[in-house]
């Protein structure tokens, strides 16, 4: 067994505070590989406490004081070394602001990819390299691993299906892949407590985090209104017209960022029927509205795309696509359609298509690559 | 079990096993208030009488201007809220002149009192880091109290011309207080030469215990305590002596007294410009922020370029080498220093920078360690930056041209 160390490589852990990042620190442990805890510290919770419309106090949110004492505190009871790494100005200039911006051109972003792609694996990567780690181990629930005969690295679904990440993870590189290891690949949630209890981490009973880890309760709106005050800048005015889809004026709102495809709430106009958000016009700041069966489309083109069981895509290919993270995978074909761009044709028409938001190729529990609607 | 080397005694220094000793008997045998009329309470104010008079020697001051504290942070505060809310309220309009290289125990409050109807100059430093005293006797107004300069950067360890700004503070009539905490044991101090009417010391920073320090208030000065209680400190601390501490922080001056007159300073820097030679004779694109001008003898602050000073300062750490960059805030992770972005560095220099502050007890041995292990962190860190592959390949292929 003190053989087996010598060749193990030093890891080091993504960890949040969380159950799972800590668990994973735990079993890695008792592996017995070198391991060295590091936090990401993305965001001041304090910035915008207390602008109009913010909580006064933010409590138990990631990247907050209390989560970097959880985790320290597990890092102190494996008895393996810890840091902090700031990476605050970058998560505002990849994460945070590109979120605001997508926003207000009416779009519906993902923080968490952008985060996956610009900080978790990438800075973080970086900085484990740099202070003699070669690899990095997350929470995530995820599987990888290398098939020799296609010579490339495999993101593949997790065990418990209910917790997959995959959608978060379909921006990471080979190389990126080469250097992770998802220890709960395999593993249910309810097991990876049971394993936390195990392991004696007195954090094993802490609830999940849901939402998105700056916007504290989940009032994005309210959050991106503070967050420009604090900037100096003014909220474009993006308020206008909503509009049928035959161009019948229902009402007017205030603002494009208050909406997302597919919203159902909130609209602001009675009818007699449900109306949902089927477009926003970031030009025009016109709002269209429809019922249901107007929401579903055909088709979809993505851009920005990373491919990861293959090299490339040639011709065309059947998928199976998840165009958000709460989505049925569908069976749907695609086609190149540009130097990066692919055209999503779905066999049954999906549910609100959403501009910002990703969409990722799986083939059976494989992920064949993704990139953004537009 | 890995060698450790501890080159960050500006951020704490371990007790000397002499203080230790001194203060043993006051956490038991020896307890008491020193404020109790009883045989316990004599002895325990013996003790801090004592101190007192030592403290008071090192600084060249009586023993009646020591005021003790809980540290550095107590003591400039005190400063600056005492002398701007004498007589009992902050006076809008006021003015404080200070320096955009303080420690954050000066910088906050200052920026506490200017919310609050104070008017604050935040005077500039040179590239180097050092204030023009010029620059002060220019900003004086009609409204001045205080001027509050420090000593030694606690970054660099620049010093500033505190002794030329007594002179002009003595001229104006203007209470002048400096922070001498990362001078305190490293420099000779006489509170008369510099002129001063404050100057903060930190226990921990001199090999007593954290939680200690004293300021030193010129007899005379109108000072608003901070905390109400009791009558202790010449009203101007209220709070049970710390009297372990207090003990400590006496015992440490005296080791402290020794040490200048045996030469510890000069065989500091010697060590210490050994190290920064060292390194810098085996790194390229590397510099002394603060190099040029006067500094103590025990720190060195070295940038790096391509290299991130949080990134280097955990490698090390990895390695057994124990050092700094940058300012920790709350959850441990590091900021670009306010004391480098004022000389003038861009913030990606600001954030290539790290600091090394020697143990009096430092050997060359210390500095060898160091001085062979950080080339080839900086070495592995540039191998795998980005901004540095670039850099290199451009290089590397403008080469060939001419090969």
């Amino acid at each position: 067994m003190a053989d087996d160390k010598v060749d193990k490589p030093t890891i080091a852990v993504a960890m949040s505070g969380g159950v799972d990042s800590s668990t994973v620190a735990a079993m890695l442990k008792a592996q017995g590989y070198t391991l060295i805890g590091l936090t990401l510290q993305l965001w001041n919770q304090r910035r915008l406490a207390g602008k109009e419309g913010m909580p006064e106090q933010v409590q138990g949110r990631c990247c907050s004081i209390d989560d970097v004492y959880d985790a320290r505190h597990v890092a102190e009871e494996l008895g393996i070394p810890y840091y902090v790494v700031n990476q605050q100005d970058r998560f505002e200039r990849d994460v945070v602001r590109p979120f605001v911006n997508e926003y207000l051109a009416g779009r519906t972003p993902i923080p968490c990819s952008l985060c996956n792609n610009h900080l978790k694996f990438d800075q973080l990567l970086l900085t484990a390299r740099q202070i003699g780690a070669d690899q990095i181990a997350t929470g995530h629930y995820a599987r990888n691993e290398f098939d020799s005969a296609r010579g490339r690295w495999i993101l593949k679904r997790p065990a418990d299906t209910a917790k997959d990440q995959t959608y978060f993870l379909f921006g990471l590189t080979q190389e990126q892949l080469s250097r992770t290891l998802f220890p709960l690949g395999n593993f249910s949630k309810p097991r990876v407590r049971e394993i936390a209890h195990e392991a004696g981490l007195a954090l094993a009973s802490k609830p999940d985090s849901q939402e998105i880890c700056f916007v504290p309760g989940g009032d994005y709106k309210r959050f991106i209104e503070a967050y420009l005050e604090e900037q100096g800048e003014k909220l474009p005015d993006s308020a206008g017209e909503l509009v049928t889809a035959t161009g019948e004026v229902l009402g007017h709102h205030e603002g494009i960022h208050h909406f997302t495809v597919g919203q159902r709430k909130g609209l602001g106009v009675s009818f007699p029927t449900p109306l949902y958000v089927l477009q926003i016009d970031s030009a025009s700041h016109r709002v269209t509205v429809g019922g249901e069966g107007d929401l579903s489309t055909g088709t979809l083109r993505a851009r920005q795309l990373n491919w990861i069981a293959i090299p490339e895509l040639i011709g065309e290919m059947r998928v199976q696509a998840k165009i958000r993270h709460r989505f049925e995978p569908a069976w749907a074909t695609l086609r190149r359609t540009g130097a990066d761009e692919v055209t999503v044709s779905f066999d049954e028409p999906a549910r609100a298509v959403t501009p910002g938001q990703a969409v990722v190729f799986y083939c059976n529990d494989e992920v064949v690559g993704g990139g953004w609607i537009v | 079990m890995m060698q450790r080397v501890y080159m960050d005694a500006n951020a704490t220094t371990p007790l000397l096993p002499e203080v230790m000793a001194a203060m043993r008997p006051w956490f038991d045998d020896n307890f008491g208030n020193a404020s109790s009329i009883h045989f316990h309470g004599q002895r325990a104010r013996a003790a801090v009488d004592h101190a007192r008079e030592t403290v008071a020697t090192l600084l060249g001051c009586r023993p009646a201007e020591i005021v003790f504290t809980s540290g550095g942070t107590e003591g400039d505060n005190l400063a600056l809220f005492g002398i701007l809310q004498s007589g009992g309220m902050l006076q809008p309009g006021d003015h404080l002149i200070t320096t955009a290289v303080e420690h954050h125990a000066v910088l906050h409050p200052a920026e506490h009192l200017r919310d609050r109807g104070i008017l604050v100059t935040f005077l500039p430093v040179s590239s180097a880091g050092v204030i023009d005293p010029e620059d002060v006797r220019r900003a004086l107004r009609p409204q001045t109290k205080l001027i509050s300069v420090m000593m030694a950067n606690n970054e660099t360890g620049v010093l500033q011309p505190v002794a030329e700004i007594g002179r002009i503070a003595q001229e104006a009539d203007v209470y002048y207080h400096t922070d001498a905490v990362q001078t305190a044991g490293k420099l000779p101090l006489d509170v008369k030469a510099i002129g001063c009417d404050l100057l903060t010391l930190s226990g921990h920073k001199m090999y007593a215990p954290q939680g200690t320090g004293a300021l030193y208030v010129r007899r005379g000065t109108q000072l608003e305590p901070l905390f109400f209680g009791g009558l202790h400190e010449r009203h101007r601390r209220a709070g049970t002596e710390n009297v372990p501490g207090i003990v400590g922080l006496g015992k440490a001056a005296e080791v402290a007294m020794a040490g200048l007159d045996a030469g510890i300073p000069s065989r500091t820097a010697a060590l210490r410009d050994r190290l920064e030679m060292r390194i810098l004779q085996s790194v390229d694109e590397a510099g002394v922020n603060g190099g040029e001008v006067p500094r103590v003898a025990n720190t060195t602050n070295l940038w790096f370029d391509h290299v991130e000073a949080e990134a280097l300062v955990i490698a090390l750490d990895l390695k057994g080498l124990a050092i700094s960059g940058g300012s920790a805030c709350q959850s441990g992770a590091t900021e670009p220093s306010h004391v480098l972005l004022a000389m003038g560095l861009s913030e990606e220099r600001a954030r290539a920078s790290v600091r090394f502050s020697l143990m009096k007890t430092a050997t060359e041995e210390d500095a060898d360690f160091a001085a062979a292990l950080v080339p080839q962190a900086v070495a592995r860190l540039r191998e795998l930056s980005p901004v540095y592959a670039k850099k290199t390949a451009v290089t590397v292929s403008g080469g060939s041209l001419h090969g």
